[in-house]
Parts: structure tokens; sequence; C-alpha cells
């Protein structure tokens, strides 16, 4: 395509390409730090494509079509001003339909003295804004969105993207991070609400082939008055397949993993109502289960 | 033929991977790739059953020998239930 980028993060290399010039130079600034190429023969696991949505559409009210290796046929395309949330959207369809050589779990994760907290969720239940957090406060960033649990070792292998905020927590993490060149520009109204991304620290990026083992599992849920209630092995199975993308497809192997994991790894529902609230709670827990 | 009648086996013992969790048991079967979570009684039905096909009666008789099982006629009939649901979901044969 006429603009493209290599990019590595974690274990896996993206081809990135693009009809416009923006989105690239945006994915550029924001993944300085990252493993990257402009060569043609680079190799990548996955390839998305941002197209025009229909013949004129690279210049008439600019409409992206997130294409690739996977894609969601019925998907609607997306302004061109949003074409680095269309970037990332079509980067985790990629992770979250293709990749086979880890359990892919849609859970956020953070290391500490060698040891992983996971923390699995639905959209909206905080683990995106807490793993960010953290990842500011003495953690390291491990990802906020996918965490992916090796078949073999059971530890936790980083995938530490950029970290999409959300609505209210855009504030939350302006006020966290003192410094402005670390968040990507404000898209407002975009069909996920308004939404920034956030450079992960620097020891997110430069420790993302690091791999450690779980040692806590938690299900967070904002919004609710600060509770924490012990997770059954079974209730946590259940939950944990039901947000892996890739258990089905990954067989015996994932069946094993994932058996293993409820089965050592601590699991507690934690409700909360404020960030700080949650990170002592975290480190009650923390000191706990896994100090 | 009648329920009474039918003979109930199991293809392959390798064709399951079975693991305890938490007081339930989970289920990996291969032939499918699908994942069961069960309670008692399944896997204590799934380990008396074998190649060899058999009636639900004389199943009842060797799951009696290890476990404390109330009022015949309502256990084979709850094993019958229990028999034809396992052959639904692809745990268990019949014929």
């Amino acid at each position: 395509m006429r603009h493209h980028l290599l990019l590595a993060i974690g274990p896996a290399r993206f081809r990135i390409g693009s009809a416009w010039r923006g989105p690239i130079d945006a994915l550029r600034r924001l993944y300085a730090a990252y493993p990257q190429s402009s060569q043609d023969d680079a190799v990548a696991d996955f390839t998305v494509r941002l197209e025009p949505a229909g013949i004129g559409r690279r210049w008439w009210r600019p409409s992206v079509r997130i294409a690739g290796d996977y894609h969601l046929p019925d998907a609607v395309p997306m302004a061109l001003r949003h074409g680095l949330l269309a970037a990332e959207m079509g980067m985790n369809l990629q992770m979250a339909l293709g990749w086979r050589r880890h359990l892919l779990i849609h859970a956020s994760s953070v290391e500490k003295g060698g040891k992983v907290l996971v923390m699995a969720g639905e959209s909206g239940s905080g683990k995106s804004t807490l793993a960010a957090l953290l990842g500011e406060r003495g953690w390291r960033l491990m990802g906020d969105e996918f965490a992916l649990l090796d078949f073999a070792t059971g530890a936790i292998h980083p995938f530490p993207r950029l970290v999409s905020l959300k609505n209210q927590a855009i504030d939350v993490m302006r006020r966290e991070v003192d410094d402005a060149a670390r968040f990507g520009p404000l898209m407002a109204a975009t069909p996920k609400g308004d939404i920034a991304h956030l450079i992960p620290a620097a020891e997110a990026v430069s420790r993302m082939s690091e791999a450690a083992p779980p040692a806590l599992l938690l299900f967070p849920r904002y919004g609710h008055a600060p509770d924490i209630r012990a997770v059954g092995e079974g209730e946590a199975f259940m939950h944990l397949t039901q947000a892996s993308t890739n258990y089905v497809a990954c067989g015996e192997a994932a069946f094993t993993a994932l058996h293993r994991f409820v089965t050592t790894v601590p699991s507690i529902a934690l409700d909360f109502s404020s960030g700080n609230e949650a990170d002592r709670m975290i480190g009650r827990l923390w000191r706990e289960h896994a100090g | 033929m009648t329920q009474a009648e039918r003979l109930y086996y199991r293809d392959d013992p390798d064709e399951m991977l079975l693991r305890p969790l938490d007081g339930l048991t989970l289920i990996y079967h291969r032939p499918s790739g699908i994942t069961h979570i069960v309670d008692s009684p399944v896997p204590e039905i799934l380990a008396a059953l074998s190649h060899e096909p058999l009636p639900a009666r004389l199943l009842l008789e060797s799951l009696s020998a290890d476990y404390d099982l109330e009022g015949e006629g309502e256990a084979l009939d709850n094993l019958a239930a229990h028999l034809e649901e396992l052959c639904a979901l692809g745990l268990a044969r019949a014929r």
C-alpha cells in the first residue's frame, strides 16, 4: 500500500498499510520506542490494511475500512480522523481471530517482583484503566487488552500495545501521567466513545519480551461499593473460556493450560468505585496472595 | 427397543481428558474439541462405562457396589436419564 509500517508488539509483528499518511505517521510517533521497519521484505504475523471505504472515499469524506488477514465483513467504515483507532482495532482483530501461539485471554496484566497480576472482565469493568494506573505506580504494564498464556510453561507473555483510554479514563490518566507527549490525539465520538491512546511507560516496552508466571487473577468491577469475593475454580474457568477468543481453536493445549491456570492461581472478584481505592485493595490482596 | 433394553458403552477411554476442578469435573472431549463442566454422578457413570455394552440395570449394580444409591427404581430411572444425556452429548454411546 502507499504508506506502510512493520511494528513488533510483544511476540507479534504487524504490517500495517494505509491509503493515507496520517494513521501511519501517528503510529510511527506513538510506537517510536517499539521495533519498527519500513522494509518491504520484513516478515510479519499479520497484515492490517486501512482502505478507502469505496471509490473516491480516499478524498471525499474519507472513510476507512479495516481489512487484513482477518476482517469483519459487516464492520461499518470509520471516519479518517479516527484512522489511528481503526489501525488499533485492526491489530486487535488479527490477534483475536488469528493468534495461535498462546491462549489469548481478554484481560489486562501487570507484573511486579517477577509475578503477574491478571485482570479479566467485560468492557467497562475498569481492567484496562486499572492496568494503566498500576503501570504508573510501580508495576510493569504487560498489556491492557490481551494476556497471552503460554501453553508449555503457564507464563504470561506481554502484549503492551498502546493503552486505549475511553471516556472518563482519559482524564484519570491525564492526572496520573504528567507528560502530554505520551498521549495520542483525542478522538471524540468514535463508535467506542471518546478515545485517547497512552504510550506505556518505558519499562513496559523495553521488557516486552519478558514473560512471568501468573500469581493472582482478579475480576474487577468498576462502579460498585468496595468488596472482595473469592471466585471458585469452576467459575474462573468458565469466565476465562468466555474471555478467550482462541480457546476452542487451540483445543487440548488450551484446556490443559487453562486448567493449570485456574487451579494454581487464586481468583478474586473485586468491586471498586475509584482507582485509588482499587490500588489500595490490590496492594493488600497482592501481599496476601503473592507477597 | 425399549430404554431398558438399550446397551450403553464408551468407544475409547482415551477420547476424554478428565480433570478435577473445585468439586466439579472438567471433561475435554477430544473428538469434538468440546469442554464440559460436570458434577457428580456424571464422572462416576463415565468411569463405570467400558467397551462392553451393558444395560442400565447392570451399570447400576456396578455403581451400587461402590456408591450408596437410594431407592432402586428411582436410581435406575435417574441413571437411564443421565446415560441418555451423555449419549446426546456424544460422551457415551448406545445401541
